[in-house]
C-alpha cells in the first residue's frame, strides 16, 4: 500500500495528513506552528507518521502547502494552499462551488469549477480585520478561552456593533463596550458579525455560489458558523475536516502524482 | 489676569494647558484618557491648575479639542483637533505650511494657508499600522514599553526593514527578526521608518510644502523627527521638551482666548459661537 502526505505549514497552526491509495484518511495531526517553521513541519508530519506507527518510507510522496510551504524540507514539492483548499473542499463536498478559508492570519475566498480548478480567488493578508487574528483579539481582551468564544457569542440577545476596522482599535473598542456596560456575549456576537462580514465582501468579489464550502480554523468556531450562514441565507458546508483542508488538498496531490507514476521527482 | 484653558482629549492621552492673557504658558496636565471621557478632561485640568496655583475660578474660558471634545462638560467651546494644532503650529512657529500630527491612534498631515487656516487635510485612524500604536506594538513585541521606544531606537546601528502593513501582523514579523539574530534597536529603528513613510505619503496628498511642523505624542521620540528630516530632505520645526504633545491643548487655549476677546468685544454670547469651525 502506498502512502501520500500533506503538510500545511499555516501562520498559527500546522496540520499534516496521510492518506491510503484510496484516499482515504488514516492519520492527520495538529501542532502550533511557532516560531521555528521548519520544525513545525517536521513535527507535524512525525506526529501523524507516529499516530498509525507508519514508517517514513512507507509514504511515498509528500506535498507542503501553506504560507511556510517551502520550509517542508522533506516535501517532494510545493502546492499554493488556494489550489489544496479548492481540492480538499471539493473532496470532501463535491457539490462546493465557493471556498471560503478562514486562517489564523488570512482570510481567502476561492471559486472552484466542479472538477476542483480554481477559477478565481481573492485573499486578506494584509490586514488581520477579518482573519482568526481579530478573534484573538477579542477573545484575549475579554479574558475569555478563544475556544469558547462562539459559544458564548450565541447567547447575546442583541449584537453590539463593533465600529473600528483595525483589530488593535478594535480591541479597544471591545474594553470600552464592556465599560458602558454592555454585556460580553452582545459585544461577542458584534465582533463575530464584523469578521463574517469582512469575509463576505472578499467572497462577492469572487461570486458566491452554491455550494459554499467553509474551511480553516476558524471553522471549529461555532459562532463564525451560524453567523456566516445566516448572513448567506443559506449553510455553509462545514464538517471535522475542515480545519485540515490545505492539508488533505496537498495530500490529495501527492496521492495523483503517485498514481501518475511521476515518482521521485525534480520538485514537478 | 485672565487665563484660559485648552483640553486636548486624546485617544490615548489627554493633555491640557493654562495660558495666560499675555500669552504665557503657566500650567500643564497630562493624563491617561481611559474610557471615561469627561473625568479625563477633569482630571487634566485639575493637574494644570495645581501645577500653575490657580482655583477653577481664575480660568475666564476653557475650549476643548481631540476626539473627546463633546464629551467635555467643562468647556465653553470646542475646536477641531486639526483647527487647534493649525494655532498651537502658528503659535510656536509662524511660518508653520504642512502640520504632521502623530498620535496614539490617529496620524494626520494638514496644508495650512499664509494666513493659518487650514486648507486641505489628510487622516488616518482607521488601520494601526500608520499610527503611534504600531510603535507601542512593535515594542511591546519584543517586551520594551512606550516610554522605552525612543531610548530604544535611539541606539540603533543599522535600520532593519518593517512592512508595516498591520500593526497585528507585524508580532510575526518582529519574532522572525529577533529570531534571525536582528537587534531590538534596529527592529524598532525599522518600524519607526516604516511609520515615516506613511507619514511622508499622508503629507503628499496635502500637497505639503515648508515649513513643516510636527506635533502629537508620537514626536516625542527624538529619533522619529530626525527620520522625517531625513525622508523630507528638509528641516523641520519640533516643539521644544515635552511641548510637542501639547500642541493642541496650547491651540485650544489660544483660540479660548481669541474666543473671550471677541466676546468682550461683544459684550454677550450666542449659542450659535458655542460651534467653532
Amino acid at each position: 500500500m502506498a502512502y501520500a502526505a500533506g503538510v500545511d505549514v499555516g501562520s498559527t497552526q500546522t496540520k499534516a495528513i496521510i492518506l491510503n491509495e484510496n484516499r482515504q484518511i488514516i492519520s492527520r495531526s495538529l501542532i502550533d506552528t511557532g516560531a521555528n517553521v521548519v520544525l513545525a513541519a517536521e513535527n507535524a508530519y512525525a506526529e501523524a507518521l507516529k499516530a498509525r506507527n507508519l514508517d517514513e518510507r512507507e509514504v511515498e510522496y509528500i506535498v507542503g502547502t501553506g504560507y511556510g510551504r517551502y520550509k517542508v524540507t522533506f516535501g517532494d514539492t510545493q502546492i499554493t494552499e488556494i489550489s489544496c483548499h479548492g481540492r480538499g473542499a471539493v473532496h470532501m463536498f463535491p457539490g462546493t462551488r465557493t471556498v471560503v478559508d478562514m486562517g489564523g492570519q488570512d482570510t481567502k475566498a476561492i471559486r472552484v469549477s466542479p472538477t476542483g480548478e480554481i477559477l478565481d480567488f481573492c485573499m486578506n493578508d494584509k490586514c488581520a480585520a477579518g482573519t482568526g487574528r481579530f478573534l484573538g483579539a477579542a477573545a484575549a481582551a475579554l479574558e475569555i478561552p478563544l475556544g469558547e468564544l462562539g459559544q458564548v457569542a450565541l447567547q447575546a440577545e442583541k449584537a453590539v456593533k463593533i465600529s473600528t476596522t483595525c483589530t488593535v482599535f478594535a480591541e479597544s473598542e471591545v474594553v470600552s463596550w464592556l465599560g458602558k456596560g454592555k454585556k460580553i456575549e452582545d459585544i461577542l456576537l458584534g465582533v463575530h458579525q464584523s469578521i463574517v462580514s469582512r469575509s463576505l465582501g472578499l467572497m462577492r468579489r469572487v461570486g458566491i455560489e452554491p455550494e459554499v464550502t467553509f474551511t480553516g480554523g476558524v471553522t471549529r468556531n461555532v459562532g463564525v458558523v451560524t453567523v456566516l450562514n445566516e448572513m448567506l441565507g443559506f449553510p455553509v458546508n462545514v464538517g471535522e475536516e475542515s480545519h485540515y483542508m490545505g492539508a488533505l488538498g496537498a495530500a490529495l496531490f501527492a496521492m495523483d502524482r503517485i498514481m501518475a507514476g511521476r515518482v521521485p521527482v525534480d520538485g514537478n | 489676569m485672565t487665563y484660559t484653558a485648552g483640553i486636548d482629549v486624546g485617544s490615548t492621552y489627554t493633555k491640557a494647558i493654562i495660558l495666560s492673557e499675555d500669552n504665557r504658558i503657566v500650567g500643564r496636565g497630562l493624563v491617561k484618557t481611559g474610557f471615561k471621557l469627561n473625568e479625563a478632561g477633569e482630571r487634566v485640568l485639575g493637574q494644570a491648575l495645581a501645577q500653575a496655583n490657580l482655583p477653577q475660578s481664575d480660568i475666564a474660558y476653557i475650549a476643548s479639542t481631540g476626539y473627546g471634545r463633546f464629551q467635555t462638560a467643562i468647556r465653553n467651546v470646542n475646536a477641531t483637533d486639526l483647527t487647534a494644532s493649525a494655532r498651537g503650529a502658528r503659535f510656536l512657529f509662524p511660518k508653520t505650511l504642512t502640520i504632521l500630527d502623530v498620535g496614539g491612534q490617529t496620524m494626520k498631515a494638514s496644508r495650512l494657508d499664509d494666513a493659518g487656516k487650514v486648507k486641505s487635510f489628510r487622516l488616518n485612524d482607521k488601520c494601526a499600522a500608520g499610527t503611534g500604536a504600531f510603535l507601542e506594538k512593535t515594542a511591546r513585541y519584543m517586551g520594551f514599553n512606550t516610554e522605552e521606544i525612543g531610548p530604544l531606537a535611539a541606539t540603533s546601528k543599522t535600520i532593519v526593514p518593517i512592512s508595516g502593513v498591520c500593526a497585528v501582523f507585524a508580532e510575526s514579523e518582529v519574532i522572525n527578526c529577533l529570531s534571525q539574530g536582528s537587534a531590538p534597536a534596529d527592529i524598532m529603528q525599522g518600524a519607526i521608518a516604516s511609520l515615516v513613510d506613511r507619514s511622508v505619503q499622508l503629507m503628499k496628498r496635502v500637497q505639503m510644502e515648508p515649513e513643516f511642523t510636527l506635533v502629537g505624542g508620537i514626536l516625542r521620540f527624538e529619533t522619529m523627527a530626525k527620520v522625517v528630516q531625513e525622508k523630507l530632505g528638509t528641516k523641520v520645526n519640533v516643539p521644544k521638551d515635552d511641548l510637542v504633545q501639547y500642541v493642541a491643548a496650547l491651540g485650544a487655549a489660544l483660540l479660548a482666548q481669541y474666543r473671550l476677546r471677541k466676546l468682550g468685544e461683544q459684550g454677550a454670547q450666542t449659542e450659535s459661537e458655542k460651534q467653532l469651525a
